[in-house]
């Protein structure tokens, strides 16, 4: 069996959440907040969020727009929010202008909207992210085949969704280290094309383990 | 209208042992509870500490009855203290508690210095050296005076709801607040504009307590039988003290209103009659909306009805929340986590907890709620898929082994920034 030459390093995620002295009331008070909050708060809002939430297959993608249906009432400006894929996104400062530009537009079209007091407001929050070492490491496919079959998903989005952003690529740990280490790069391809937003965890790690055993037992 | 009878169990039954970590496996994942050891690794054999003002009764003290053991088997050197104190001390913070939720405050004369030499004399027969040290609530707050400059991490713990508290109090109490490292709250709504970090940390259930553990049919049968709940008819079932707040009034009305599309019963079941003046008109109260409805079920339970309680909630087709006010809603959560679906008013911590259509439905009114009711009765498919989606949405947050998890990623927080 063909061993990679650096072997994959499992880590485990934990994330603090930060409350922001933030909140928005209405909708301009959220556009007002995507303009002032940092980096750390949109990842909270919208990769921290998905992940929160990977249990559910269809409807979720990121609080602002969950906020803007539940809230507001708004599902037109909600639908537009949660068509936003975060693996469009190699920077948080892309991914805010995106935001701020959807409901800036919404909110000028909408005057009548836009200073509408929110069922429940909208409160900022920011992620702190503590990573540790599992102590588990992968020098074959099997072995990593193996490593992600245990992974919680905490881990799982750490390594295979949220990675974009520390690797500044449209790719992910796994399929850098299948490419670099493996010289896998088709079944690298195939990892990352994988839908996470149609998709639980447990459905994209099935669907990721199927496609390692594919390569496995060719 | 039924009126309860006796509850099957009598108390006290006997505290059980905390359970150990891997018996969480078997409901988690091996990989959870191998994910908390790692997240540990660093923290072997640091020191912690935990005070609050008592060691049973109360959620709190339920919390850190699991929560100090599971850190301890980690590896953390963690210990749990209680402030002692007189019954003019807890006279005060009782006070204390009820101003910071917003009531008016009367508090009598020399009452804060009073608070004040109590946190000395704790404070002066206290070890309070740890690394970490958390202070749970505003009984013990002041032990901040016993960090020496630049030892240790100390955090401020808040259970409450410190959004619009009586001023006097708060006035008073900021100052030993911003002392601290941070404040951890149990949601962005309890917090307050403060120059420390706020953490949010949920509150969270155990689900191996006796509250949330899964029950035999035979027993659920059984208690329905004796509070003579039809298991064949939908039930509908709210569970809560009898209190104003909880809004039993408006469940019974919306109840009336489903009643003429669905046969089915009502069960408001919780405590707060007996021992609580108010409980008890309260109580009366329900009784005459409720119009001598026999499929209205009022049951005032005795603290000590956690089996019964699991059973109602675990044999219910629907579990309401309709407050109008609320502090986290922990009763929504041992819900959710019995696959359950909810429906729940906007308020609180709720919404955090009902992802509205996601992990269950939210609320604004009377006639919303009734309508909501109504469509889960007549959709069972979409019921079942909420509450399954609510199960998934409590074993990844709301867990006793989320807190573990959230109370070790602050301590490495805190390590790495030191």
């Amino acid at each position: 069996m063909k061993s990679a030459q650096h072997p994959f390093q499992f880590f485990t995620v934990s994330y603090l959440t930060r409350v922001g002295n933030q909140t928005g009331l209405n909708l301009s008070g959220l556009l007002d907040g995507l303009e002032k909050c940092n980096d750390a708060t949109i990842f909270h809002h919208t990769f921290q969020s998905l992940s929160k939430h990977h249990f559910l297959r269809e409807g979720f993608s990121n609080d602002f727009a969950q906020w803007a249906l539940a809230a507001c009432n708004r599902a037109d400006l909600a639908e537009t929010l949660a068509g936003l894929d975060i693996r469009d996104y190699l920077s948080l400062a892309d991914l805010r202008t995106d935001l701020r530009r959807i409901v800036a537009d919404y909110c000028a079209a909408h005057p009548q909207y836009a200073e509408q007091t929110a069922f429940e407001p909208f409160y900022f929050c920011e992620d702190i992210e503590v990573t540790v070492p599992l102590g588990v490491e992968a020098g074959t496919l099997e072995e990593f085949r193996q490593g992600v079959e245990q992974l919680t998903h905490a881990s799982l989005y750490f390594h295979f969704i949220s990675s974009r952003l520390r690797l500044q690529l449209r790719t992910n740990d796994f399929s850098i280290w299948l490419s670099t280490s493996m010289g896998m790069n088709a079944l690298a391809q195939r990892l990352n094309s994988i839908d996470i937003y149609t998709n639980t965890l447990d459905g994209v790690r099935t669907r990721l383990l199927d496609l390692v055993h594919q390569e496995l037992t060719r | 209208m039924t009126v309860a009878p006796p509850p099957l169990q009598t108390p006290p039954r006997s505290q059980p042992r905390p359970p150990h970590l891997d018996e969480y496996a078997p409901l988690l994942g091996a990989a959870t509870i191998a994910e908390l050891r790692a997240l540990a690794g660093p923290l072997q054999a640091r020191t912690a500490q935990m005070v609050n003002s008592t060691a049973v009764g109360g959620g709190v003290a339920e919390i850190l009855n699991r929560l100090i053991p599971l850190l301890q088997e980690l590896g953390v050197a963690i210990r749990w203290d209680v402030i002692t104190g007189g019954n003019d001390f807890f006279e005060i913070t009782k006070a204390f508690h009820n101003a910071l939720h917003g009531a008016p405050y009367n508090g009598r004369r020399g009452a804060f210095e009073t608070f004040l030499a109590n946190n000395e004399q704790n404070r002066a027969r206290m070890n309070l050296d740890a690394e970490f040290t958390v202070i749970h609530d505003p009984q013990p707050v002041a032990l901040i005076n016993a960090r020496r400059p630049g030892a240790g991490h100390w955090i401020w713990r808040c259970h409450i709801d410190l959004s619009r508290p009586n001023q006097t109090v708060w006035q008073f109490l900021e100052p030993y607040v911003l002392r601290y490292d941070g404040a951890i709250f149990s949601s962005p709504e309890f917090t307050r504009q403060l120059a420390i970090p706020q953490y949010l940390f949920y509150p969270c259930i155990d689900p191996l307590s006796e509250k949330n553990q899964p029950l035999e049919p035979e027993f659920v049968g059984k208690v329905l039988s004796r509070f003579g709940i039809d298991p064949k008819r939908p039930i509908l079932t709210q569970i809560s003290r009898f209190d104003r707040l909880k809004d039993p009034v408006g469940v019974v009305r919306a109840y009336r209103i489903v009643r003429r599309y669905f046969d089915c019963q009502l069960v408001l079941a919780g405590g707060g009659a007996a021992d609580d003046p108010e409980g008890g008109t309260v109580l009366e109260e329900v009784r005459q909306v409720a119009g001598g409805d026999p499929d209205v079920h009022l049951l005032d339970l005795p603290p000590w009805s956690a089996m019964e309680i699991n059973a109602l909630q675990s044999a219910s087709t629907i579990i309401i929340q309709k407050s109008l006010r609320e502090g986290f809603g922990l009763t929504v959560t041992e819900a959710l986590w019995k696959k359950k679906p909810v429906v729940a008013a906007a308020v609180g911590g709720i919404p955090n907890q009902v992802i509205h259509k996601h992990t269950g439905l939210l609320v604004h009114s009377v006639e919303g709620a009734a309508y909501q009711i109504r469509f889960l009765l007549s959709n069972p498919a979409l019921a079942a898929k909420l509450g399954e989606q609510g199960h998934e949405h409590v074993r990844e947050h709301f867990l006793i082994t989320s807190n573990v998890k959230s109370y070790l990623t602050l301590f490495l927080h805190l390590l790495r920034q030191t």
